[in-house]
């Protein structure tokens, strides 16, 4: 494996591994951004307004269950005598990432909403915001931790799944593991292996800084350690009172 | 990493091999590598195999030689050893993939090469009995359109037009001498674009009917060949290996009349009758009945 990856001349050409590694990360952008477009508004109504929340979910979950190389390739047979290039493979490809992407981010994002703080949400209207102002205001940012933990299962899923495209004649890093396979070159399929490894290692370590950096402090409480010598302001600062009974 | 990885590979086999208890003869019902008894027919675990074995059973059994089918058995891997072991006596071969398992250094391609390295690498007490000129090969299927287009017969006359077309086949084409790279050194064909697809399966056949690709390596004995008509490119270089359907049988068990009626099926058996049958297998007939048809069309029983 090291071999292999030591090779020059597995690092230039149509079949080099920077191509392959940015063919692997446009799928996995390309997958991640129509899920995301999808998902996470999808996910914002229901969580907002509470509607259609058990069919969403049930269908969500269901997607969880295809089996991805079984909808590729059935896709693929369907789709291809309509496009007599190579669009008859991405399209399929990228559909069956979207549809493994949509359910991580569709439901912690419905699950984020549905879990902010009921006080919270009623405080923002007495202070009279309207509905758009404290789904962004109060909703989005209480619900951002989970939304972004979604998103990270997400990009996993594609960035790992992604080598299906391998099998239908695409490029991603899965051509080191599909053609390494065919020609018995257990080197190359390791390679492969330990390139979308790092890709998904390197994306959950960013989606986590990410987290760090845009989720509010309150939400996160990780002020409380740095003033762990006042813990009575930061108790009174993050305490949410009640909601009078109705 | 080679070595863990070879390592758990000959754990697997192993397994595999002694949940299939090939070491103990469970194939075995009479003596077994004896000129006596019936002889015991074989074949690999797919339709097309299974079905040329149903026609030697048939065939032999119509001339009043006694025969047990044990069928559906597996890879070379296990039939071989089988045979060897007389746990079976008799196995419809293809010539280029068993002198490939016997030899994988051999570098012959061509039918009567391939046929006379196998007589000479066969192991002791098997002998392979007269080839058919039946093929079940690689071969460069066009479509018809494409051939008109640019009058194309041979694998040659590709030559001036491949770099406006595509070329489908399996990913270890990409790297193998049967394949792309040979095509390139042999014939010197450059194709515009490989599209590593399947071995012969759907993807490749989708994508030669839907235009992804214009040229692409299928199966000589496909029922496509025939229901998509696609025009198969003779291989005048002789670049892929030859696959004549070869009997392979215990020499204790070939018998002159044994082998008189096995080479009436081998020199009637055609490339042809393969697809019509395998056709007729795909749309689940009864495989004794598509022999028995075959048989009697030929004239090979009574």
């Amino acid at each position: 494996m090291i071999n292999y990856l030591l090779d020059g001349s597995h690092w230039t050409g149509p079949d080099g591994i920077p191509t392959l590694l940015v063919q692997h990360l446009m799928y996995t952008f390309a997958a991640l951004a129509v899920a995301a477009v999808i998902a996470i508004p999808l996910g914002l109504y229901i969580g907002h307004t509470g509607r259609g929340s058990v069919v969403v979910a049930g269908l969500a979950n269901s997607l969880r269950a295809l089996p991805t190389i079984g909808l590729l390739i059935l896709l693929v047979l369907i789709i291809a005598p309509s496009f007599p290039n190579k669009l008859a493979y991405l399209i399929p490809s990228l559909i069956v990432l979207v549809l493994l992407a949509i359910p991580p981010i569709l439901t912690n994002t419905y699950a984020g909403v549905r879990a902010v703080d009921q006080a919270a949400v009623d405080a923002a209207r007495g202070m009279g915001f309207r509905s758009m102002r404290i789904l962004t205001e109060v909703e989005i940012p209480c619900a951002l931790p989970l939304m972004l933990s979604g998103i990270r299962s997400a990009v996993l899923q594609i960035v790992s799944t992604a080598t299906v495209a391998a099998y239908i004649s695409l490029g991603g890093l899965g051509r080191l593991l599909i053609d390494g396979k065919a020609q018995s070159d257990y080197g190359q399929m390791a390679a492969g292996a330990v390139l979308v490894s790092l890709i998904a290692l390197v994306f959950d370590l960013g989606i986590g800084a990410l987290t760090a950096r845009v989720v509010s402090p309150g939400i996160t409480r990780r002020d409380r350690k740095k003033k762990s010598e006042k813990p009575a302001a930061t108790e009174q600062r993050t305490a949410v009172p009640e909601p009078a009974p109705i | 990493m080679k070595k863990v990885l070879i390592a758990a590979l000959v754990g697997v086999t192993a397994v595999a091999l002694s949940g299939c208890g090939i070491g103990k003869d469970p194939l075995t019902t009479d003596g077994g590598g004896s000129a006596e008894g019936a002889i015991v027919i074989g074949s690999a675990d797919f339709p097309e195999s299974q079905l040329i074995a149903t026609i030697y059973a048939e065939a032999l059994r119509a001339n009043g030689i006694d025969v047990t089918e044990k069928l559906n058995i597996g890879s070379r891997e296990l039939y071989v050893p089988a045979l060897r072991d007389g746990s079976i006596d008799l196995i419809p071969e293809y010539s280029g993939a068993l002198l490939q398992y016997l030899d994988s250094k051999t570098t012959a391609t061509a039918s009567a090469e391939v046929s006379a390295e196998i007589d000479a690498k066969l192991p002791k007490g098997l002998v392979a009995l007269e080839p058919s000129p039946a093929e079940d090969k690689d071969v460069l299927a066009v479509k018809q359109e494409t051939a008109e287009k640019y009058s194309l017969e041979t694998v040659e006359d590709l030559v001036q037009y491949a770099d406006e077309l595509t070329l489908g086949g399996p990913p270890e084409w990409k790297t193998r001498e049967n394949g792309v790279a040979g095509l390139k050194t042999k014939y010197g064909l450059t194709f515009r674009e490989f599209l590593a697809l399947d071995a012969g399966g759907p993807l490749t056949l989708n994508a030669l009917l839907s235009g992804q690709i214009q040229v692409a390596d299928v199966f000589s004995t496909d029922p496509a060949m025939r229901s998509e008509n696609l025009v198969a490119l003779e291989d005048t270089k002789h670049l892929f290996l030859a696959e004549n359907i070869t009997p392979i049988i215990n020499e204790l068990k070939a018998r002159d009349d044994v082998r008189s009626v096995l080479a009436g099926v081998s020199a009637a058996l055609t490339t042809e009758d393969l697809i019509e049958m395998n056709q007729r297998v795909a749309d689940l007939d009864d495989m004794s009945d598509i022999a028995q048809d075959w048989l009697q069309k030929n004239s090979l029983v009574p």
